[in-house]
Order: structure tokens, then C-alpha cells, then sequence
């Protein structure tokens, strides 16, 4: 049964997809980088507003698959407000845990949220959709305008 | 009815007699791949325009040339050489049968269309496009009849010309008529799009080619599957198609080219075979097709291909065009009932593909759902970026048909595709 995909397309994911968070221009951001995959045609861009070392607001617009969205739409909740460090440390668990072994235990205290995104780790030409938002949003920290996955 | 030597019928393929189900069921049984099931499912096939299926008759013929023929072709004087050699230029008799070609010299045997438009673009491009010369497209080329001719543009300082394609996929003949001149020197169209589906006016559009004295390349790769291919009767300078797409095995293809043409033309690669003698001060090239054939073959591919060839003319390729003429109709009907789905590709003629958008539905994750219930359907560009962005799309998702799918397996589409709308509501 389709319906019964639910180790990719979790609840959140879905609901994130349909209603992304923060899924908006900010005119006067600080940062703003493009994230591309040109293999799929998905294509966000980051906006970020700073204050000092805080993500003071953060949002994102574009065009993506339901992981890719839904990833972008969660990051931008999760680090609303959070030191930029943040960004850093959780993408790195997200990576972590989309690239680690299906049947590894999965640290949902670290994760969070982000947990949601374990289905990935079974399809392996997924984790570019899952992590495509904060690929951009790394690079932005680092001065980029742009980022491409390929 | 009155058959011809290979078993197709002497009939236009309007009066054509589609397969019956049980004919389609027996056909079936023809290619292993199709009787296995994942996590208890069958496999829906509907991923054709990327690489078909093989019959046995096709897996038989590589795996035999291996276990009994295998040797290498035109050199040796010893019994195996010599069978080899047969089978090797026996296909290429069956392709110039298939394709209605005047000789067998006009046959060159290639990795594919895509080094079959590289060879054409490299060897007779570089020979007759000069600077401020044009090479005319269409919107809907794959990017194998793209890419060849922009580099050939960029090295020669010709002109790349595009004619557009109208709402419904098909090529704007006005427009394609307003951008021939004595310029065009090369016109490359695409004979079935693998993006679209749609049938181009090949004939005509050969004909209003040679008006201004252009050479008239055709990229056949989506419409051997499908139909019957008369060079001949198209009056083509050119004809590219690739093996796998036409049930055969991968890494062979196939150019048709006139005599007189490849005749005039430069060798492509240079190397063994290609030759007939070679000093350090001179080399005396090979006569045709084997000017164009430098080292050693893909013989496995060749007794594949052949075995195809046979394959299709055994099934009639014009009751395969009025078999898969209904199922592309009842496919449509049935898709079409889906809430939120779109076609992006609506022309009057069409073979083999459709193309399609669910609401706003990302077309991967519609790929992927429809994975878990084994339905194989590709979601992308499908090597057609311009395309896309003539209908305003990043990606579409792609349902493409053999004449061994059923009208069942669309049911089963349509019913999935219910479904993954229904989980993104
Ligand atoms: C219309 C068309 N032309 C050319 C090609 C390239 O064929 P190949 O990759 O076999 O060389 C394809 C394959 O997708 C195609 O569909």
C-alpha cells in the first residue's frame, strides 16, 4: 500500500511539505544563497537575518521534492533564534544519521525533529533532497551565493 | 492476409489487427525480466524510453555468441573468425532489412545514437559547416542531439538555430520553414520525442531540408521501438538508434547513412579495421561501413541487435504500432480520471510516452511511492532541460510503453497515482 510509506514519507514530513514553515522572502536579509540540485530540479534559496552570532530570522522560497522541503522548512524552525553554531551542529547530526547504516540505533534526543528523516538512509539517492537546505545554508555562512550539489 | 518473408504483413498499419490480450500474454512470456516479482508485486514496466526490456531470443543470441561463436571478426582465417564474422555481418544485414536501406554499406555499427550523432557531427559537420553557417533543431531534442551540434557550432563559428514547439509538444512548421535558408547546412530533429511523445513530420521535414540543400539527420532513438522505419521512404541523410531502446542489449547502436555521404565523409575514430594499409607515411582507409568501425566491436551486441530486429518483424512492428496506438488511448482516458494530473506533451501524434504532472506533487516522490508498489515510471528532465523549460517544468514524471505492457498496468498507474495524491492532500 502507498499510504503504508511511512519509513520515507513520515507524518512530519508530509505536513512540513504541505505547510512549510518560514516559506518566505526576508527583503533585508544578511545572507541569501541558492541551493541547487541540478539532478532534480530542486532549487531553494536561503534567506537569513543575523543578529551579532544569532539567526536572528531565517526563511526560505523555491521549488523541491517533499524531503527537500520539508527539510528546509524544519531547519529554518529549529534555528530561528539559535546561535549560528547551531547550524553546524545539527546539520552535522543529520548527516550523520542520513548517511549511517539502516539499522543503526537512531539518537533521537540529539536529532529532535530531525529524526523524522531516518526513512532516508534506506534510499541513498535521497540524502542530496534531505540535507540540500543545509548545504545552502552552510554555505552561506561561509559568503557563498551560491551552492550546487553536483 | 498475406505475410513477407519475415512475417509482417503486407498491410498499412492503419488496418494493422492490434495484439489480442492472450497474444500479449504469450509475448510476455518472451521476456524473463517480466515474469519477477518484488516483495510479492509484478513488476510494472512502464520506464521504456530509458532502456527497454530483452526478449530471450535476444539474450540467447549474445549469450551463444559467447558460448560458441566467440572470435574476433575480419582477421581470422580459422573456423570461429569466420563464424563470427557472420554473425557480426549478418546483423547488419537485418538492420538494413529493418530500416529499408538501399546496402549494407550504408549500416555503421556504433555504441548508439548518441556516438552515432557525434560521429555525424565530428566527421560531416566538421567537413561542411563553416563560419557563419547554421544548424537547425528542434525545442524537443534530447540532449545527445543538442549538445553534438553546439560544440560543432562553437569549433566551426556556425550558428545554432531552434524551431519552437507549440503548446501540445509539436514542432511549429511555420516557423520551422521561416528558419531554413542556404545557411542551414545540417537539419537534426528527433523522429519520436522522448520527452513528449510526439511524432514529427520526418518526411516533411527531410523534404523542406534538402529545399535549401541542408543534409537531414534523423535521431531515431524512440521511434525503432515502435513503428516501421523506411529510410528510403523518409529520404533521410542520416538515421541514429540505439539497440537497448529497441529491446537489444547496451553499448550498440546503429548510423544509417547514404553511400555517397559516408562515402565523401572523414573517418570518425582512427585504429584497427578502419584501414587497409598503413605505412608511417600513409594510410589507405577501409571501404564502408568499415571506415567508420575503428577496433574491435561490440560483436555480442550486433548478434543482440540482430536477434531484436527478428524479434520485431516476427511480431509485426505494424501490429505493434495499432496495439500500442490503443494503449496510449486508454492510458490517457484512464489518467486522465486522476484528480490534479496534467499531460505536459498533448500532440496529435504521439508513440510510447506519457508525460505528466500531479497537482504539486514533486515528480521524485511520486517516482518513489509508486516504487513501493514495484510501478517503474522515470521523474526528471529526461535529458530534454529545454523542453522542460519551454513548458515552464523542472521535471515531469514519465510513464513509456512496449508492447508488452497492458491496459491493466495503466489501471494500476492510475490506481497508485490516486493514492499519492491522496497522501499529499
Ligand atoms: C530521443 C533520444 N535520442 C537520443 C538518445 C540517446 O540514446 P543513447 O543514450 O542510447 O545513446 C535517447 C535516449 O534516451 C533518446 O531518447
Amino acid at each position: 500500500m502507498i499510504t503504508g510509506n511511512r519509513a520515507l514519507y513520515e507524518q512530519v514530513i508530509l505536513e512540513h511539505n504541505k505547510t512549510p514553515r518560514n516559506f518566505r522572502e526576508i527583503e533585508d536579509a544578511d545572507r541569501k544563497v541558492e541551493g541547487y540540485n541540478p539532478l532534480c530540479g530542486d532549487h531553494f534559496t536561503i534567506f537569513v537575518k543575523l543578529d551579532g552570532d544569532t539567526i536572528a530570522d531565517i526563511s526560505f522560497s523555491g521549488k523541491g521534492c517533499a524531503i527537500s522541503k520539508a527539510s528546509a522548512s524544519l531547519m529554518t524552525a529549529m534555528l530561528k533564534g539559535k546561535p549560528k553554531s547551531e547550524a553546524e551542529t545539527l546539520f552535522n547530526r543529520l548527516h550523520d544519521l542520513v548517511t549511517s547504516n539502516p539499522d543503526d540505533p537512531v539518537d533521537e534526543k540529539a536529532l529532535g525533529k530531525l529524526q523524522v528523516f531516518s526513512g532516508v538512509r534506506e534510499y541513498p539517492v535521497r540524502i542530496k533532497c534531505a540535507t540540500l537546505a543545509w548545504h545552502a545554508l552552510a554555505a552561506a555562512f561561509e559568503g557563498k551565493e551560491e551552492v550546487s550539489t553536483e | 492476409m498475406t505475410l513477407t518473408q519475415h512475417g509482417e504483413e503486407t498491410e498499412t498499419a492503419a488496418q494493422a489487427r492490434p495484439f489480442t490480450p492472450p497474444e500479449v500474454a504469450a509475448i510476455r512470456r518472451d521476456f524473463p525480466i517480466l515474469q519477477t516479482l518484488r516483495a510479492g508485486k509484478p513488476l510494472v514496466y512502464l520506464d521504456n524510453a530509458a532502456t527497454s526490456q530483452k526478449p530471450l531470443a535476444v539474450i540467447d543470441a549474445t549469450t551463444q555468441y559467447y558460448e560458441s561463436e566467440n572470435a574476433n571478426v575480419h582477421r581470422g582465417i580459422h573456423a570461429l573468425s569466420e563464424r563470427a564474422t557472420e554473425v557480426f555481418e549478418g546483423a547488419r544485414e537485418d538492420v538494413r532489412r529493418f530500416i529499408n536501406a538501399g546496402r549494407v554499406s550504408e549500416i555503421v555499427f556504433t555504441r548508439g545514437t548518441t556516438e552515432s550523432i557525434n560521429l555525424v557531427a565530428q566527421s560531416y559537420g566538421r567537413q561542411n559547416v563553416g563560419p557563419g553557417d547554421e544548424v537547425l533543431l528542434t525545442t524537443m531534442e534530447h540532449h545527445s542531439n543538442i549538445v553534438p551540434w553546439q560544440m560543432l557550432c562553437n569549433e566551426r563559428g556556425a550558428v545554432l538555430r531552434v524551431a519552437p514547439i507549440n503548446e501540445a509538444g509539436e514542432v511549429d512548421m511555420e516557423a520551422f520553414r521561416g528558419l531554413l535558408s542556404e545557411k542551414t547546412k545540417i537539419v537534426a530533429v528527433t523522429h519520436v520525442s522522448n520527452a513528449l511523445g510526439t511524432v514529427n513530420p520526418i518526411k516533411e521535414m527531410v523534404r523542406l531540408a534538402h529545399g535549401v540543400g541542408a543534409a537531414a539527420l534523423v535521431d531515431g532513438a524512440q521511434a525503432a521501438p515502435h513503428m516501421p522505419v523506411d529510410v528510403a521512404d523518409l529520404d533521410c541523410d542520416f538515421y541514429a538508434l540505439s539497440a537497448h531502446k529497441m529491446f537489444g542489449p547496451t553499448g550498440m547502436g546503429v548510423l544509417y547513412g547514404k553511400e555517397a555521404l559516408l562515402d565523401a565523409m572523414p573517418p570518425y575514430q582512427g585504429g584497427g579495421d578502419m584501414i587497409l594499409s598503413v605505412t608511417f607515411e600513409k594510410t589507405t582507409y577501409n571501404k564502408l561501413p568499415h571506415k567508420f568501425e575503428a577496433g574491435t566491436p561490440n560483436i555480442a551486441g550486433a548478434a543482440g541487435l540482430g536477434a531484436a530486429v527478428r524479434y520485431l518483424e516476427n511480431l509485426d512492428r505494424r501490429r505493434i504500432a495499432a496495439y500500442e496506438r490503443e494503449l496510449l488511448e486508454h492510458g490517457a482516458e484512464t489518467l486522465e480520471q486522476v484528480p490534479g494530473l496534467s499531460f505536459i506533451g498533448t500532440a496529435a501524434e504521439k508513440a510510447g510516452v506519457i508525460s505528466f504532472q500531479l497537482a504539486d506533487v514533486h515528480p521524485h516522490d511520486i517516482g518513489q511511492l509508486l516504487n513501493e508498489e514495484n510501478i517503474a515510471v522515470r521523474a526528471g528532465h529526461h535529458c530534454a532541460q529545454p523542453t522542460m523549460e519551454r513548458f515552464g517544468v523542472a521535471a515531469t514524471s514519465r510513464a513509456s510503453f512496449a508492447f508488452y505492457n497492458t491496459k491493466e498496468e495503466f489501471d494500476a498507474l492510475a490506481d497508485a497515482l490516486g493514492k499519492v495524491r491522496e497522501l499529499f492532500a
